[in-house]
């Protein structure tokens, strides 16, 4: 399988097609960069939000890339940690976010798990566990069994890992069987330089994850993810291969986490000389610049784009905050979902 | 007709292919060869397209059933052997049985344990992997010990909308018989499989038959020993167990898995807790030995509670 490296200078697609893509996925990342910098502020003031806040700050351009190119309630995704703008270009309600992280009853999650563990299976929507790398096969599963149900057509699988997360069993047996079945599934690398505290230079020893690729029999693109172009333009051409029959296609971006691995992470080991490097680009800046060089939009205009994503933010904010957290008391404790299984239903 | 527990399993598969779509077999060469025990035999010819095999990845293979379960199918996973369930475990513990509480969407996914020992089958290829997953919330452990429980158990298991861990046992697989498979029994409930008024045993899987053949020993001293097979170690029937610890005041939990936990202690503690009044004797329990499962048949069997152990701790807790 060849490895394609895709720049933004070589073009894969006319820029001008890309237009309309381009715009609504930079609203979706305006979106995603408000909405994470009200959970960040939230979970500083303490007291509304119980447990981790973990953001995808500078990785907006890549994940909401792809996310775009999946259809709510027709694709197959199952995002991770970083994923805020993908899950928002997926088709993800800010308010189930706001929701999910405040603990709502209301939200998909309904107060039993929080902040990144969210989603709705039944839509095709995996809600991430926290063990990395383990969403990969379950996401090929669901494809797996609607080509096994004759219902396949053009649907595409996503998933997302991260540096860390590809030195996972999990993942390596994950991708090899997405292979081997030749699944519609596209898999987003971002390659954040860090998990955690961990640089990849303890992660691995291979000189590009994109290499990998080769071994396991899928098509491999690597990206600069800090450049929204680059970004549509890789996943454009992934999603197309994908759903033309070609097998999973592996999308390696590289960036940087600007921001700690969590909220309560000051990430004082990510030395400075990094964050000047091009991968520490903010890619909401640079996109920013982008669209008005390209003549697709206004600074006034993106000032809009800010304001209303602020407007929906607190208002999502207004309404999850109102909304009833769980009761213990009215909490059923089934594991189960056949009742006459449940232990001690008789007693 | 006379029919093997193994053959069961296979017949049971060959049902729930045929009777649902969405129905697949996915696991380690059980497609045209037939599985390391046949318990697919035949059955990717009788159903092309529905019966895969799977990379040795068990990871993957269970993360796969799950995801194709949340999209509306029905698989049925073989592990070669219950102990590789161990590379799974993750996808089982966390992932299937976490599943339907945090997203109210069901996972009905049924794996297939080969489990126990057999002569000769060492530390990697015996084990009893119940008590583990039976820790978890979320999940369904069933453990037949008879050739109809085998049938009608597995086939209950691809309709419920639960992950079911079904811990069929290798060593029942050809030398238990039966003349076909009688009436089905509803899953979580125990059966009395030997009444008496003595001592009850409690007991499941491969130790059912052990157990038995203890209780017909002991009928020799005029002792009547009640053996309740749990045939569900998850839910367990806890109402059969305390009712016959109430006819007869004394217990003896058996099981083949490693002795410190477990099933085993599960029924002792509940029977301690609940009916601690009932108890004329300390109840007791027997298990393996707290070493890996030895290859040499001689040190196997000694390892595992067998029909001479299991009397003697009988006779024990009747002097009492
Ligand atoms: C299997 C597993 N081990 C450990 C962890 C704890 N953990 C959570 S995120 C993380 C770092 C992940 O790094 P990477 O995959 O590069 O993703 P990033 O956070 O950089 O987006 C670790 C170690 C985990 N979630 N799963
Ligand atoms: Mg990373």
């Amino acid at each position: 399988m060849p490895v394609t490296e895709t720049s933004p200078i070589i073009a894969t697609a006319p820029q001008s097609e890309l237009r309309d893509d381009y715009l609504k996925t930079l609203r979706c990342m305006i979106l995603s960069r408000t909405l994470e910098e009200k959970l960040g502020s939230l979970y500083r003031a303490g007291g509304r939000i119980v447990g981790g806040v973990y953001l995808g700050r500078g990785q907006e351009a890549f994940s909401a890339a792809a996310g775009i190119h999946l259809r709510w309630g027709k694709d197959i995704y199952g995002p991770l940690i970083r994923d805020q703008a993908g899950r928002i270009a997926y088709g993800e309600p800010v308010l189930d976010t706001m929701r999910t992280y405040l603990g709502a009853v209301t939200g998909p999650m309904r107060g039993r798990d929080g902040n990144i563990h969210r989603g709705q299976p039944q839509k095709g929507y995996m809600a991430m566990i926290s063990h990395l790398g383990s969403l990969l096969s379950v996401v090929a599963g669901a494809l797996f069994a609607r080509r096994l149900q004759g219902r396949l057509g053009d649907t595409a699988g996503a998933t997302s890992i991260g540096d860390g997360g590809t030195s996972t069993g999990a993942f390596h047996e994950g991708l090899n069987m997405a292979a081997v079945e030749k699944l519609p599934l596209v898999v987003s690398v971002a390659n954040n330089q860090f998990a955690y505290s961990t640089p990849t230079s303890r992660q691995y020893a291979c000189e590009n994850l994109v290499d990998r690729a080769v071994g396991y029999g899928v098509a491999g693109h690597s990206v600069d993810g800090t450049d929204l172009l680059a970004c549509m333009q890789v996943f454009r051409t992934a999603f197309e291969n994908a759903r033309a029959g070609q097998g999973p296609q592996m999308v390696v971006g590289r960036l940087l986490r600007l921001g700690g691995h969590g909220e309560h992470d000051d990430a004082s080991y990510v030395p400075d000389i990094k964050k000047h490097e091009h991968e520490g680009r903010d890619c909401l800046i640079v996109a920013q610049r982008q669209v008005i060089e390209l003549g697709w939009a206004t600074a006034t205009e993106i000032e809009d784009w800010h304001k209303n994503a602020r407007r929906e933010v607190d208002k999502a904010q207004a309404q999850a905050s109102k909304e009833p957290t769980p009761d213990p008391y009215r909490e059923n404790w089934h594991a189960l979902s056949t009742p006459e299984l449940v232990e001690g239903m008789n007693e | 007709m006379s029919i093997t527990y193994l053959e069961a399993i296979r017949e049971a598969q060959f049902e729930a292919l045929r009777e649902n779509p969405n129905v697949f077999l996915y696991g380690q060469d059980i497609s045209t060869f037939g599985g390391a025990f046949k318990a697919t035999k035949n059955l990717s010819r009788e159903f092309p397209g529905r019966v895969f095999d799977a990379p040795i990845s068990e990871d993957a293979m269970i993360g796969m059933a799950i995801g194709a379960a949340i999209e509306g199918a029905r698989p049925i996973v073989e592990m070669q052997f219950a102990d590789f369930s161990s590379v799974g475990f993750n996808q089982i513990v966390n992932q299937a049985a976490t599943l339907f509480w945090r997203t109210n969407t069901t996972c009905p996914i049924t794996i297939r344990l080969p489990s126990g020992g057999t002569p000769g089958s060492g530390p990697f290829h015996s084990q009893s992997m119940e008590s583990i997953y039976a820790h978890y919330p979320g999940l369904v452990i069933l453990s037949p010990a008879t050739v109809e429980d085998a049938y009608w158990m597995l086939l209950e298991s691809v309709k419920l909308d639960d992950p079911v861990i079904f811990c069929e046992h290798k060593f029942l697989y050809y030398h238990l018989k039966a003349e076909g498979f009688g009436e089905p029994m509803p899953i979580g409930k125990a059966r009395i499989a030997r009444p008496g008024r003595d001592a009850t045993i409690v007991t499941y899987s491969a130790m059912l038959h052990e157990s038995l053949r203890a209780a017909e020993e002991l009928r020799i001293d005029g002792y009547e020993v009640e053996v309740v097979d749990l045939r569900s170690v998850k839910p367990m029937d806890t109402d059969t167990i305390l009712a016959s610890v109430a006819r007869t005041g004394r217990l003896l939990a058996v099981g083949e898995s490693f002795p410190w936990g477990g099933v085993t202690a599960e029924v002792i503690a509940r029977v301690s807790s609940e009916a601690f009044h009932l108890l004329d004797a300390p109840p007791m329990r027997l298990n393996s030995k707290d070493t890996p499962i030895p290859y040499h048949p001689n040190l196997w069997k000694s390892h595992r509670p067998t029909t001479a152990n299991i009397s003697s701790a009988l006779r024990q807790l009747l002097r009492y």
